[in-house]
């Protein structure tokens, strides 16, 4: 069967909102926060520490079906380095815990962090002497994905969440004081 | 060759053996704790049992058996015939010192590793008696009955949460 060979016009694509300024004629006037903001949030790199079912999920989502290519996020890199979001999909080990607090340590400023599942959110079902009882222990979260494990519209929806956040961070936050203190918590300087 | 062929041999050969059983078709006995490698290599050569694989060690804690709280279990296979035995032996939780069998199954390693690791089982002989699963730092030996399985630092789940109150 032949399959049809299209033009492609791109009719459905979209564009991100444009954050409120002041327009007029071939100009547009509004804060670096806004266009900062949007830019970071429809281009997060995620990372995936994917340690068990939850990360199958994570797979899917990132797979044709649910694509989160969609939002921005269209390659993994599986680097730290070079990487936004750091999506911890699965049970951790106590003795896993000092290598997730090192995968944070050598991503680069500004960084997110998802905490997908019962079991990276809370320990989950394994109350025991050798799991971590949530990432929350070690690194700072800023969404968590209840579920067990999350479908991936779950996930994806925890995505969006974060880019809420990432659209109106302020520019200032990573230097002030409550965002140091933030981090002295968790002793990391 | 039947379990009761391998009981009279073993019995002809070692008399101190004792607490023979059958649990679901598997010759259980057990051995003093300072006879084990001699036992092991003796059922390793023999031209007749030859039990030349070792399939698991493994311990359980008896925390009423006063003197006798550890309880070390190892598991051999015959591969010719195609039988299973399983070897006991009984030390106190003050001194848990048995003979590791590293030298004689290279297997028994990583297994006594992990015997140590959570119970505590001190292998005497063994080249590198160092945890394997749990955290280098952890300080205590979690699968002893007086320790809780549950997580110690967590506060938010308290009785009251789960109607125990």
């Amino acid at each position: 069967m032949a399959r049809p060979v299209q033009y492609n016009e791109n009719k459905k694509v979209t564009f991100a909102p444009i954050p409120d300024g002041y327009q007029g004629e071939g100009f547009m006037a509004t804060k670096f926060d806004k266009v900062i903001g949007l830019a970071r949030a429809n281009s997060l790199w995620p990372l995936p520490f994917a340690t068990s079912c939850c990360g199958i999920e994570f797979m899917a989502t990132m797979g044709a079906n649910y694509d989160l290519a969609r939002f921005g996020s269209e390659r993994m890199g599986f680097t730290p380095r070079q990487c936004d979001m750091l999506l911890v999909a699965g049970t951790i080990a106590k003795k896993m815990a000092p290598i997730l607090r090192q995968v944070y340590l050598q991503m680069a400023e500004p960084r997110w962090v998802i905490a997908i599942g019962a079991c990276a959110s809370s320990g989950g079902i394994f109350d025991s002497y050798s799991v971590l009882q949530g990432i929350d222990q070690v690194i700072p979260v800023d969404v968590y994905v209840p579920g067990c494990p999350p479908r991936p519209e779950g996930i994806l929806d925890g995505i969006l969440k974060l880019q809420e956040i990432v659209k109106n961070e302020s520019l200032r936050r990573r230097h002030s004081d409550q965002y140091k203190g933030l981090l002295n918590e968790y002793g990391i300087q | 060759m039947t379990n009761q062929e391998i009981k009279q041999l073993l019995s002809e050969r070692f008399p101190e053996l004792s607490e023979w059983e059958e649990s679901y078709g598997m010759l259980t006995f057990r051995v003093p704790p300072d006879r084990n490698l001699e036992i092991a290599n003796a059922i390793f050569h023999d031209e007749q049992l030859q039990f030349r694989f070792l399939t698991d060690i493994t311990a359980v804690h008896y925390p009423d058996r006063v003197g006798e709280e550890l309880c070390v279990v190892y598991h051999f296979h015959n591969l010719v015939d195609n039988v299973r035995i399983r070897m006991k032996t009984y030390v106190p939780v003050s001194q848990p010192d048995v003979f590791s069998l590293a030298p004689l199954f290279a297997g028994a390693n990583w297994m006594e590793r992990e015997t140590y690791d959570f119970y505590g089982v001190n292998f005497i002989g063994h080249p590198n008696l160092t945890r394997i699963l749990n955290v280098d730092e952890m300080d205590y030996f979690p699968m002893r009955k007086e320790y809780p399985m549950e997580d110690p630092t967590r506060r938010d789940k308290d009785d009251e949460m789960f109607g125990r109150g």
